[in-house]
């Protein structure tokens, strides 16, 4: 953790906080050769020979800001997103992501960040550049008019954008500059075709995997097989012997091979013959982890809503329900394998890698090669899934360490087996909730134990010596619906190994258990799913909205013969989202053959990847419910392989309907919600056919996938 | 030395005649749209044409090719004009894109095959082929489209 990611309350939970840092105040004018270039910010460079470089500073991970963060830029500039180029950031503390506190892409929050942020960058270089034309023609800058990237005068002089850069860069730095109202948006809010989409249909977008320096050479790692083991002696005399190796290095995550070529590194690495001390976890499994969740559940957590009195409430009520929910731990299994390529040297290093996480990875780059941070390049490439898992850095250090040694530029690539067996798995729960009626039948109490280990306390510490974990208690603490007593505490209790961001992180969990359980609530109240959510939801509009629209849509109250539908509802990431599934039974299995999914997600900037992005969510949340499982033996991942840890195919898939409801409240995320309510949406419906309430996942477990 | 055609080249290259077609295309070759996923032939991401048949190149020894022809991604067209990447690009079917290379290449076998595939059709070509991102949606309808284009 580098020092300046320092989370505050604030900035975890708290709204948009904006802060536009720009450095110095006149923006920078460099020259390169013939061209010269007006930096006005962190994020646009606007050459003499009329070129535009937009400095991405999120991951394109396939959520699309390599697309939807220049249209934020091009809407103020007055250019066409064509007429931009894209490249990736460096670390920066210019780029901190302000809802996160580091330059960090996940919680989807890049829009949310980026949403005033880059459209004032985009402002102040029209400014300048309206400004530097103005005054050459010698009329009001106000008089002015910017097409196309060309500035008009009242009496139509143009001047192109590169015409005026060297005058521009002269220019103080306007203190705060007007920014369009989003009514008179001509690019913000209109479906734009992605601009990596041509990279990515002939192979030609470089991939973390695909970086190739002059002189590389390739590693392949032998890590512990039990989580959190160590190397105790190794003999490498045949990896010696194998064709191609260079060195083996014995690093901080376990032996690298080197060798001239991967499947050289690689074979060679699998003729190494490692003593391995299996570490603290030698004797754990799924049993053991269970139990400790169960045994972690007894007594208070710490408190993330507390309204009324629910203990109170649930004694002396006149009918109390209670249930007990169980996660399995996740693998977040980016198809591209973890990555990284290290080239050390005496003075400095270049490190390219997929990385969420600029600065953490400079940060752990410049650790391993005993380098300050500043020595330290990071190149991000685009990223081959991201998922959370590239929130860690754990692939980094070896690769370092690798090229440190060999004195060469390495390629580190994880083998399928190394990374399903070496995640930071999304964590497992046990999870209680309790709902009371009065004698009225009116939901009076809501109390919701949630028992798992905390993510955010290793990776963020300082924010979970304050405070609950807020990630743990997404959509729990924020329970909807209008009932006077609510109760929702989290129980940290670990289970020896670490867990991990996984996408829409603890919306996953607790939406499944929540959701699940308010039908549990409109069983026992003997009213539809539908009635009864709608009645306690009267206070909220948005709400109101999205059930609505997603109840009228999949009529779900006529499923096809056959057919069941299920619901759930959830508020995440700012965006309002209800869900209904479509499944069928046959021969006792599971299928899901379409899922309605209605979003507000306030006003959208790509809307076409707003689509793409529940799309997405909903096969990746899919893939959870119905097969999902990492296994404990001894130690070690049981799962190695896509054969051992099935996700969704094309022959799984469902028909999926989005429905974006059109808004003018704040942007809100899009990239995760959406796989949080796949799983109470699919499991509601499996009641309504069965009567059977599936209180754990996967479905395997049940037998029902 | 193992002579190889790939994308309408001989070459040649001097490397253990077990070694993947997978790693001799991006490591010795430099064709590096073709991608690494499993290693197992359970994830598609290598997909490339042997004598226009898709096959997952991590299972193919380069000792075995011969004088099959190769065709990767970068050989499919020379200017992203083939109907399979026309589609893509009107569907904006990539996401990530990690896997979109192989989606790519079974995609553009099966219409050599099957020039109206039926949803059946569609399963069978594709389930080879795993997209995380979940693309799946857009990918059937722009193997629908591509069609249409090929058929003019």
């Amino acid at each position: 953790m580098s020092a300046n990611l320092q989370l505050t309350r604030r900035q975890v939970i708290g709204g948009l906080v904006i802060a536009i840092a720009l450095p110095g105040c006149k923006p920078s004018h460099k020259s390169s050769g013939a061209v010269t270039t007006l930096a006005p910010n962190a994020w646009l460079r606007i050459g003499s020979d009329d070129s535009i470089t937009f400095f991405c500073d999120r991951a394109e991970m396939g959520q699309g800001v390599y697309t939807a963060l220049p249209m934020l830029v091009a809407e103020e500039l007055g250019v066409g997103l064509e007429r931009i180029k894209v490249e990736f950031a460096p670390p920066g503390d210019e780029y901190i992501n302000n809802l996160i506190g580091g330059q960090i892409t996940g919680g989807s929050t890049s829009i949310r960040d980026a949403w005033e942020k880059l459209r004032k960058a985009g402002a102040t270089a029209r400014h300048l550049l309206v400004s530097a034309a103005a005054e050459e023609w010698g009329v009001d800058a106000r008089s002015c008019r910017v097409a196309d990237g060309v500035i008009l005068s009242p009496q139509l002089k143009k001047l192109k954008f590169g015409e005026v850069v060297d005058a521009a860069a002269k220019l103080p730095l306007p203190k705060d500059v007007p920014l369009k109202d989003p009514s008179k948006f001509t690019l913000v809010g209109k479906a734009q075709r992605r601009k990596d989409t041509p990279a990515k249909v002939d192979g030609s977008a470089v991939y973390g995997i695909d970086v190739k320096l002059p002189g590389m050479v390739y590693a392949a790692l032998a890590q512990p097989p039990a989580l959190g083991g160590s190397v105790k002696t190794f003999d490498d005399e045949k990896a010696r012997a194998m064709p191609g190796f260079i060195a083996t290095v014995l690093t901080s995550s376990g032996v690298a091979v080197v060798a001239d070529t991967w499947w050289r590194a690689r074979k060679a690495r699998d003729e190494l013959k490692i003593d391995w001390e299996a570490g603290p976890n030698a004797s754990l499994n799924d049993a053991k982890i269970a139990q400790t969740l169960r045994k972690g559940a007894e007594g208070e957590g710490r408190v993330a809503r507390h309204d009324g009195d629910a203990a109170a409430a649930i004694k002396g009520a006149a009918r109390v329900v209670r249930a007990e929910y169980e996660l399995p731990l996740l693998a977040h299994a980016t198809l591209e394998p973890q990555n990284c390529t290290a080239d050390v040297r005496a003075d400095g290093a270049d490190i390219y890698v997929p990385t969420q996480v600029q600065q953490i990875a400079q940060a752990a780059a410049a650790k391993a090669a005993g380098l300050d941070p500043k020595q330290v390049k990071i190149h991000t490439t685009f990223l081959g899934g991201g998922f959370g898992r590239r929130l860690e850095v754990d692939f980094i250090p070896a690769a370092v360490e690798a090229s440190k040694a060999v004195k060469k530029p390495v390629k580190l690539i994880w083998t399928r087996e190394d990374d399903m067996t070496h995640d930071a798995y999304r964590p497992p729960a046990f999870d209680q909730a309790t709902g009371a009626f009065d004698d009225k039948g009116n939901l009076i109490a809501w109390n919701l134990h949630l028992t798992g280990p905390s993510i955010t306390a290793r990776m963020f510490p300082s924010v979970t010596e304050k405070m609950v974990d807020p990630f743990a208690v997404e959509a729990a603490a924020n329970y909807p619906y209008d009932v006077p007593n609510v109760h929702v505490d989290f129980k940290q209790q670990e289970i020896g190994i670490n867990v991990g961001y996984w996408r829409s992180v603890s919306h996953a969990l607790n939406c499944y258990v929540a959701e699940s359980f308010m039908d549990e609530l409109a069983v026992s109240a003997k009213k539809s799913p539908y009635e009864f959510r709608k009645a306690l939801l009267q206070k909220q509009p948005r709400f109101l909205k999205v059930l609505d629209l997603a109840f009228k849509e999949s009529h779900f109250n006529a499923p096809l013969r056959g057919h069941y539908h299920g619901l759930a509802v959830m508020e995440g990431y700012g965006t309002y989202m209800a869900q209904v599934a479509d499944i069928s039974l046959a021969e006792g299995k599971v299928k899901v053959h379409r899922i309605y999914c209605v979003a507000d997600c306030g006003m959208q900037v790509n809307p076409d990847t707003v689509v793409a992005q529940i799309e997405s969510s909903v096969i990746f949340g899919l893939s959870a419910l119905m097969w999902g499982e990492i296994n404990i033996q001894n130690g070690r991942v049981q799962q190695t392989n896509f054969d051992g840890y099935k996700v969704a195919r094309m022959t799984d898939a469902p028909r999926i309907d989005a429905y974006v409801i059109d808004s003018t409240e704040a942007p809100g995320g899009i990239g995760e919600p959406a796989t949080a309510l796949v799983a109470p949406a699919v499991c509601n419906a499996i009641y309504t056919g069965t009567g059977r309430r599936i209180r754990s996942l996967p479905l395997t477990r049940h037998r029902l996938s | 030395m193992t002579k190889l055609n790939v994308n309408g080249n001989a070459v040649e290259v001097d490397i253990d005649p077990e070694t993947p077609l997978l790693w001799v295309l991006r490591d010795s070759l430099g064709l590096t749209g073709t991608k690494f996923g499993c290693g197992m032939a359970l994830c598609g991401a290598c997909t490339v044409h042997l004598a226009g048949e898709p096959v997952r190149s991590c299972q193919v020894p380069i000792g075995s090719v011969g004088d099959k022809p190769v065709t990767t991604i970068e050989g499919l067209s020379k200017d992203r004009s083939h109907p399979v990447q026309q589609a893509w690009i009107e569907h904006d079917v990539p996401q990530c894109g990690y896997c979109q290379s192989g989606q790519i290449m079974s995609a553009s076998a099966l219409l050599e095959s099957k020039p109206r595939p039926t949803d059946a059709d569609i399963d069978a070509a594709m389930a080879g082929n795993i997209c995380r991102c979940g693309t799946y949606q857009r990918i059937r309808a722009a193997i629908r489209r591509a069609a249409e284009i090929k058929r003019g």
